[in-house]
């Protein structure tokens, strides 16, 4: 700091209104007094208009019961079962198809992006037509088709496609097999468990190994070994411990085994395709934001291309990928909320449609349904730039 | 379009918590004649209650109802302002004002009456919960429909009369829940579900829609009672009375034989009670804020219960659905209006 000609005497404390510190704290402070005040006055003046009409209002009405049925339940439900419930439904099958869209989209999109860089020209096209049609059809359109008209092309229950009388398709979902473990089952889960920790220590001995002497080991393979083949060692010492329970046509519909409903298939083929073509985008310009002297180097080097991608390009490029892609994955999860036109049961249909409207409640339920959205965007973010900070180059 | 409707919920949602705290007494009655239209939430089409025909017009005995309001209060059956209302909307648009009337074949339940601040006004069709399925099935009856997938439109009584009725007789069902009625029977159609379950009123009207009408049918059992209304807020009894009031006018109507096509001459009965209905004989709008001729312009202009019933849902329409319940009490059925007087 320059000195100034009526700079203070040292030790002589300016007031608190020069104090830059101390100026931006009382802000800080007024800002977030005038926030908390609006918030009260809002909440307050809802309550009091709520109740001037008649309204009923609170949180009462989740252990009331509910009485209506829903079509998948990851976790026991009857029409017995309270609002409260409900949500929770709700709840884990916005977060079920969320999840297995995220997973689904992140491999096509992966694969597409890449492909698209493919010299192969047949590839590449066919990766470019990919992402340019996908991703320029509205989602609700691409949920439709899936669900109409793929619905329609299936055969009905009693005429379903059967694949070797285990697994069948028909217009009424994917029935598959459900397997009902008996005694002594437990001991695969627990070598499977053990086969992966034991994978991982391989991976970072031969880390280590391979940075002091420069050897190593075929990792990839020894472990898939490990984590495939002893389980199935132990499952048939134990004589196989399993019986299948084959799904079968009673009445109207297949019942027994896993059903696995058209709308939740629809809806997640659509979400996974569409988001896909955008992941593939991003992961495109993000191993092109890498410039081409770092491939030559490596090329150089005589590393395979397979290498070149995986140690050199790929680590680099992640830097540009992780953030548009995280917007990705909220994109597709607040997405899901679709559902509701095709009846799958998420979220916004089972709470914010038929529970809203059995109870009236719609502050509390749409305020609730929010929430939720919010805080799984939050941990998301949260997760990705975690992952994010993780994966960053350390510049040296 | 799904997105635009979830906005508007949320908007009508924040309407009532940003509402300023002036509403002591709600004066829907001047707000109307100011307005010059009646705001009427109708339903996002259902042939025979609400919905538009080729030229754009609403149609239907709901929309009657708002007509017979607006001729009451505006002496002009056409002042009225539709708005499209999707079964989990609805009640929400009339809480936060953006609608003055919701005549959209609503089923009268305690918690509806009680717990949202509104309040029916009577009925304007008494309807039953019923089945619709496919002739192939070759099913006779409900109770054989033990596993079945059922379609159904969420936000709606049918949802808990269903699980209700499965539960009471031990049957397993599964049902799968879409938004719109548009929806629901596309899943239908596509083969997604065994039956269709709606009000019986409504199974009629959705059958004329589908490609093969033939190929379905309605079963013969009714599982509930669904008396269907027009619903106002709470709070404002003015505004009540009139919307109340214009149903019976056309009610009674009926009953004392006055029609569209003859109350010019029926101004000049002797029939004491029709004097009363028609502003001859005292004024019994004066109470509610309305001219003598109030039921005189619902009834030249709308007509009174039976025609519009016919015109509707009934022999008259596509519908061809019996008076049966909801004859008058003097044919057997339900329909019975208080007395002008």
């Amino acid at each position: 700091m320059s000195v100034r000609p009526n700079a203070r005497p040292v030790g002589q404390k300016p007031p608190f209104w020069r104090d830059r510190a101390k100026r931006a704290l009382i802000f800080q402070i007024l800002l977030v007094a005038a926030v908390a005040a609006f918030m009260i006055y809002i909440i307050g003046n809802t309550q009091a208009n709520l109740n001037a009409r008649g309204i009923t209002t609170g949180f009462g009405f989740l252990n009331n019961t509910a009485g209506f049925g829903i079509g998948q339940t990851l976790i026991e439900y009857s029409s017995q079962s309270s609002y409260g419930r409900t949500f929770i439904i709700g709840l884990l099958n916005t977060l079920l198809v969320g999840g297995l869209g995220v997973l689904a989209a992140s491999i096509i999109g992966f694969i597409v992006g890449i492909a698209r860089l493919s010299p192969n020209w047949l590839i590449a096209r066919l990766a470019n037509a990919y992402i340019e049609t996908f991703r320029n059809i509205p989602l609700l359109l691409q949920i439709f088709f899936w669900y109409f008209a793929v619905l329609r092309s299936l055969p009905s229950a009693r005429e379903s496609m059967a694949f070797g009388e285990a697994i069948f398709l028909n217009v009424r979902g994917l029935y598959l097999p459900e397997p009902l473990f008996e005694s002594g089952f437990g001991l695969i889960p627990a070598t499977f468990v053990v086969a992966i920790v034991a994978s991982i220590a391989l991976v970072m001995w031969n880390k280590r190994r391979h940075e002091a002497t420069g050897k190593r080991l075929p990792v990839f393979w020894i472990s898939l070994v490990l984590i495939l083949g002893l389980p199935l060692l132990i499952l048939v010492a134990t004589g196989v411990p399993v019986t299948w329970e084959m799904p079968e046509l009673r009445g109207f519909n297949f019942a027994g085994g896993i059903t696995i409903i058209p709308e939740f298939l629809a809806l997640w083929l659509a979400l996974s395709i569409y988001t896909a073509s955008f992941i593939a985008e991003i992961v495109r310009s993000g191993i092109q934001a890498i410039p081409h002297g770092q491939t030559e180097a490596a090329q150089a080097l005589s590393l395979p291309r397979k290498l070149v991608l995986r140690l050199v390009i790929i680590p680099q490029a992640m830097r540009v990928i992780i953030p548009p892609l995280t917007s990705q994955y909220l994109n597709l999860i607040k997405n899901s909320s679709l559902a509701t036109a095709i009846g799958y049961p998420d979220l916004v249909s089972v709470f914010a449609g038929t529970t809203l409207n059995q109870t009236g409640q719609a502050i509390e339920v749409i305020a609730m349904t929010m929430a939720v959205y919010l805080i799984i965007s939050l941990l998301v973010s949260m997760f990705m730039n975690w992952f994010n900070a993780r994966v960053a180059l350390v510049e040296r | 379009m799904l997105k635009k409707k979830h906005l508007a919920l949320l908007v009508s949602a924040g309407s009532i918590t940003l509402a300023g705290m002036t509403t002591a007494q709600a004066d829907t009655l001047e707000d109307t004649r100011d307005n010059g239209a009646v705001r009427c939430g109708v339903s996002d089409g259902l042939p025979g209650f609400s919905a538009p025909d080729d030229d754009g017009n609403w149609q239907g005995i709901d929309v009657d109802v708002c007509r017979a309001v607006a001729a009451a209060v505006l002496g002009d059956a056409d002042a009225v302002d539709y708005i499209s209302l999707n079964a989990v909307e609805r009640f929400t648009a009339l809480q936060s004002g953006e609608v003055d009337v919701l005549s959209r074949n609503t089923t009268w339940t305690t918690t509806r009456d009680t717990t949202l601040g509104l309040n029916f006004t009577g009925v304007t069709f008494y309807d039953g919960q019923g089945f619709m399925v496919s002739r192939d099935l070759g099913i006779t009856g409900a109770d054989e429909l033990d596993g079945a997938s059922i379609c159904i439109q969420s936000g709606t009584t049918t949802e808990l009369n269903l699980a209700d009725y499965f539960r009471a007789n031990d049957m397993e069902f599964n049902p799968i829940v879409f938004d719109t009625s548009e929806q629901t029977v596309g899943g239908y159609q596509a083969g997604r579900c065994d039956v269709l379950t709606s009000d019986t009123s409504q199974l009629a009207a959705l059958r004329i829609q589908l490609d093969n009408p033939e190929g379905s049918m309605i079963l013969s059992d009714v599982i509930s009672k669904e008396p269907l209304g027009p619903v106002v807020r709470q709070g404002d009894d003015l505004w009540f009375n009139i919307v109340k009031w214009s149903l019976f006018a056309m009610i009674n109507a009926e009953e004392y034989g006055v029609t569209s096509e003859n109350v010019d001459e029926m101004t000049s009965s002797e029939d004491p009670n029709v004097a009363r209905l028609l502003g001859q004989d005292g004024n019994y709008g004066e109470g509610m804020g309305l001219d003598a001729d109030w039921a005189y312009n619902i009834i030249s202009q709308v007509g009174n219960y039976a025609e519009s019933f016919d015109r509707n849902v009934g022999m008259g329409s596509p519908l061809e659905i019996e008076r049966g319940v909801n004859a008058l009490w003097t044919d057997g059925g339900f329909q019975y209006a208080p007395p002008i007087r």
